[in-house]
C-alpha cells in the first residue's frame, strides 16, 4: 500500500507544476472573466445609486457640494405641486399604459393564434413599432395629434366641422396624448410574449375542455388566459418600468406641456437636477422613482426566487 | 533603440514646438443659429489673426441648457473651457464655486469701468472683480407687430394693456391671431414679466422679482397683473403649446398673427426674412412699458486655467470681445445693442437705435430692469419656481388669487 501511494504521489509530483496551473487557473477563470462586469455594476450602478443618495441629504446646487441638511430636500419635494403633477401624471399614465397594452397584446396575440395566413409578416408588423426609439415615436405623434396639423384638420377638410380632438393641447388630457403614443410602441412586444406564451399551452387540456363541450370564449377564459400568468406578470414588470423610466417620450411628444401638466417624475429630475441648478431636489426625486421601482421589483424577484427554491 | 529614442524626442520636440507660440482658446457657446454663427465667425477670425488657435465647443440648443450640461461635467473633471457663454447670476454661482477667473488686469487696462454701463458692469463682475465680458444687451419688452394685418383689421397698435384688450378681439374678428406666441415655460414668463412690468411699474417689479418682497409678491397689483396675463391667453391660437418663439415670429412676418411679445432677438428672423423695419414690420415697446427697459446680456465667462500659454491666449480674446469692431458685428447679427457705451450708431436701424436711446434714459431714471425670464434677475432657483406657477396658471383655470399665494409661497421655498 505505502508503495503504491508513493508511486502515485511521484507521478503526481511529476505531472504536478502543469496541471496546478491549469486546475487554479480553472478555479480563476470565472472569477476572472466575471470581475470587469461585477465592478462596472458595483460602481457604476449601486455605487451610484449611493452617490445619488448621499446627495439627496446635501444642498447642492449646480455641483455637488458635501453640505448634509438632512431630508429637507425630501420635504420641499413633496412641498413642490409640480413634483405632486408629475407623480399624478405617472400613476395615471403608468396605469392606463400597463392596462391597455395589456389588453390589447393579449387580444392581438389571440387573433394572431387562430392558425391565420400570412401570420409572420403580420407579427412583424405589430411588433415593428418595438424597434423605433421613443423620440421618433413622440415627434410622429405630436404631428399626427397637433389639432392644425394631424387628425382634426385632416377630418375637418373632410368636411366634419365640428370634429374636435385637441387632446394634446388641453392640459386635462394632454397625459392620455402620452397613453396612445407609448400603447401604440408597446403592445407588439406584449402581443409577441402572449404569443409565444400562447404556443405553450398544452393543446391536450384545450382538446379535453373542447370535449367536455365548453366554448371557446370559456376555454379562453377558464384554461387559456389563467395558465398565461407568468407572462402577464413579466409583461407588467416590464411595462411598469417603462412608465416610471419615461422621460424621451414626453420630451419629443409634448416637452412637459401646456404648462407643467404632462411631466413625469423623470422629466423633473432632469429639469431640476441639470438645467435649474437644483442638483439635490433632483437626487431627492430620483431617490423617490428607485423606492418605485423597487416596490415593483422586489415582490417580483421574490416570488421568482422562491418560485424556484420550491421547484 | 536608440535610434526609436531619438525618433521620439525628436517628435515630442517637434509637437512641442508646434504648439508652444499658437495657444489654444476653447469656447463654449451656444450660438449655433444662423445669424449667431456669423456672428461669432467674426470673433474667431480676429483670435486666428492674433495668432491664436480657436477651438469651437459649440453645443447646440438656444436656451443653453445642453451646453450648461456640458460644462458642468468639463469643470467637474478639472478640465473647463477658457471661456463659456454664462449669463446673468450664473455667474455668480461659477465665482462662488471658484472656476471663474480674475480679469482685473485687462479690465483696468481696457478701461472696462468707463467703457460699460454700471448695470452691464455689475452683472459681469463676482466678488468686485470682472470675471465675464459682455457681448451685448438685450431689450425683452419689445412687441414686433405686422402693421398690414393691423390695417386689414382696421386698428392700431395698442401701447397699453388695455388698449390691447380692446383691440385684441377687433384682430381676432378679422380673422388673424392676434398674439403669436410659443407655449413654452420661459416664453410664458416673458409675456407675463412684460405685462408684471407694464402694470406694475419698474419700482413694484423691482420688488417682486428681485427683492422677493413678500408683501408686494401677495399684493393686489399682483393679483391684477396675473388677471390681465390670463386675458391674453384668449388671443392666442390653440396650438400654441409647445411652439418654439421663432415660430412664433414666423406668424408675425407671414401676416398670420397680428404681434408677438418678444426680445429683440426676435428681429434677427425679421431679417433674415428680408424685411425692413418700419416698413414691413414695426418694433415698439412692449405695452405700458415705453420709458422701461428690461435687460438681457449674453456674456463670456472665464475660466481658470493653469496653463500660462492658454491663459494669455484667454486674456487676449476678452480683449478682442470688448474691441468695438467685434460689437458692431456681433450685434448687428444678433439684434441686440453693443453692451459697451459710446459706439458709431450709424450701421444700427431704428429698432437698435430706440433701444440704445431707451438703455440709455432708463439707466438714468432708474427703470432699467434685469429680466427675471432670462436668469438676471434672480437665482436659476427662484427663476424656476416663477416659471412654474407663472406656466402652470397660464395652462389651467386656476384663480389669480390663488396663483399669488402659490407664486409667494414658491418663492420663499425656492429661496431656503
Amino acid at each position: 500500500m505505502n508503495n503504491i501511494d508513493a508511486v502515485q504521489t511521484l507521478s503526481e509530483a511529476k505531472r504536478a507544476p502543469l496541471a496546478r496551473i491549469q486546475d487554479r487557473l480553472a478555479d480563476w477563470l470565472p472569477k476572472l472573466v466575471l470581475t470587469p462586469t461585477l465592478l462596472v455594476v458595483l460602481v457604476c450602478m449601486y455605487g451610484y445609486i449611493l452617490w445619488t443618495g448621499l446627495l439627496s441629504l446635501t444642498n447642492s446646487r449646480l455641483l455637488p457640494v458635501w453640505n448634509f441638511i438632512g431630508t429637507g430636500q425630501y420635504d420641499r419635494l413633496f412641498d413642490n405641486d409640480r413634483w405632486l403633477v408629475a407623480l399624478n401624471n405617472l400613476v395615471l399614465f403608468g396605469g392606463l399604459f400597463i392596462l391597455v397594452c395589456l389588453a390589447l397584446g393579449v387580444f392581438l396575440a389571440i387573433l394572431l393564434d387562430q392558425k391565420i395566413r400570412q401570420e409572420g409578416a403580420l407579427r412583424t408588423i405589430y411588433l415593428y413599432p418595438m424597434a423605433i426609439s421613443f423620440i421618433v415615436t413622440g415627434t410622429a405623434w405630436k404631428w399626427l395629434l397637433n389639432p392644425s396639423l394631424g387628425l382634426e384638420k385632416l377630418v375637418h377638410s373632410w368636411g366634419f366641422d365640428s370634429f374636435s380632438f385637441d387632446w394634446l393641447v388641453d392640459p386635462d388630457r394632454v397625459v392620455f396624448c402620452l397613453v396612445i403614443a407609448a400603447v401604440w410602441q408597446s403592445s407588439g412586444f406584449v402581443m409577441a410574449m402572449f404569443l409565444a406564451g400562447l404556443r405553450g399551452v398544452d393543446q391536450e387540456m384545450v382538446k379535453a375542455a373542447q370535449l367536455d363541450g365548453a366554448s371557446m370564449p370559456t376555454i379562453y377564459r377558464r384554461i387559456i388566459l389563467p395558465s398565461l400568468k407568468p407572462v402577464f406578470f413579466s409583461a407588467f414588470v416590464i411595462l411598469a418600468h417603462i412608465a416610471i423610466k419615461s422621460f424621451d417620450l414626453v420630451a419629443a411628444l409634448t416637452g412637459g406641456g401646456p404648462g407643467y401638466s404632462s411631466d413625469l417624475p423623470a422629466n423633473f429630475m432632469y429639469t431640476h437636477a441639470f438645467t435649474r441648478a437644483q442638483m439635490g431636489l433632483g437626487a431627492a426625486s430620483a431617490m423617490v422613482m428607485l423606492g418605485g421601482v423597487l416596490a415593483i421589483l422586489v415582490p417580483y424577484l421574490y416570488s421568482e426566487l422562491r418560485g424556484k427554491r420550491n421547484a | 533603440m536608440k535610434m526609436l529614442k531619438s525618433c521620439l524626442t525628436g517628435l515630442a520636440l517637434s509637437v512641442a514646438a508646434s504648439v508652444a507660440p499658437a495657444a489654444e482658446v476653447e469656447v463654449l457657446h451656444y450660438l449655433t443659429s444662423s445669424g449667431e454663427a456669423a456672428a461669432i465667425d467674426v470673433l474667431k477670425k480676429y483670435l486666428k489673426g492674433a495668432g491664436h488657435n480657436w477651438k469651437d465647443f459649440a453645443v447646440a440648443g438656444g436656451g443653453g441648457e445642453s451646453a450648461m450640461t456640458v460644462l458642468k461635467s468639463r469643470a467637474i473633471s478639472g478640465n473647463p473651457p477658457a471661456a463659456a457663454q454664462i449669463k446673468g447670476l450664473d455667474i455668480q454661482e461659477w465665482g462662488e464655486l471658484g472656476f471663474l477667473t480674475d480679469m482685473d488686469a485687462i479690465a483696468r487696462a481696457g478701461n472696462w469701468d468707463e467703457l460699460l454701463p454700471p448695470v452691464v458692469s455689475k452683472v459681469m463682475k463676482y466678488d468686485g472683480k470682472y470675471v465675464a465680458v459682455p457681448v451685448n444687451v438685450h431689450r425683452v419688452n419689445w412687441i414686433w407687430a405686422n402693421p398690414e394685418v393691423f390695417r386689414k383689421a382696421g386698428v392700431g397698435i395698442p401701447t397699453t394693456w388695455q388698449q390691447f384688450l380692446e383691440v385684441a378681439p377687433k384682430i381676432k374678428a378679422a380673422g388673424f391671431v392676434p398674439l403669436a406666441h410659443g407655449g413654452q415655460a420661459w416664453q410664458d414668463a416673458t409675456l407675463f414679466e412684460a405685462v408684471a412690468l407694464g402694470l406694475g411699474g419698474a419700482e413694484f417689479y423691482n420688488k417682486a422679482f428681485v427683492e422677493h418682497d413678500d408683501a408686494t409678491l401677495q399684493s393686489e397689483q399682483m393679483v391684477k397683473v396675473f388677471e390681465t396675463f390670463k386675458q391674453l391667453g384668449d388671443y392666442i391660437d390653440p396650438n400654441a403649446s409647445g411652439r418654439d418663439w421663432n415660430i412664433a415670429t414666423s406668424m408675425v412676418i407671414n401676416g398670420e398673427a397680428a404681434m408677438q411679445v418678444m426680445g429683440d432677438w426676435a428681429k434677427g428672423e425679421f431679417t433674415a426674412a428680408g424685411q425692413q423695419p418700419g416698413v414691413d414690420y414695426v418694433c415698439l415697446p412692449a405695452p405700458n412699458t415705453s420709458g422701461t427697459f428690461t435687460f438681457n446680456i449674453d456674456s463670456f465667462a472665464m475660466f481658470e486655467l493653469n496653463d500660462e500659454q492658454r491663459a494669455k491666449a484667454q486674456q487676449h480674446l476678452a480683449r478682442l470681445v470688448m474691441e468695438p469692431s467685434f460689437q458692431k458685428t456681433f450685434n448687428l447679427n444678433k439684434g441686440s445693442i453693443p453692451a459697451r457705451l459710446g459706439m458709431d450708431r450709424a450701421p444700427f436701424d431704428s429698432c437698435a437705435h430706440a433701444s440704445m436711446d431707451a438703455f440709455v434714459a432708463s439707466a438714468s431714471s432708474g427703470t432699467l430692469v434685469p429680466s427675471f425670464a432670462h436668469g438676471l434677475a434672480t437665482t436659476s432657483q427662484v427663476q424656476g419656481a416663477i416659471f412654474d406657477v407663472v406656466t402652470n396658471f397660464f395652462n389651467s383655470d386656476m384663480s389669480a388669487q390663488d396663483a399669488v399665494a402659490k407664486l409667494a409661497r414658491s418663492v420663499k421655498a425656492a429661496q431656503l
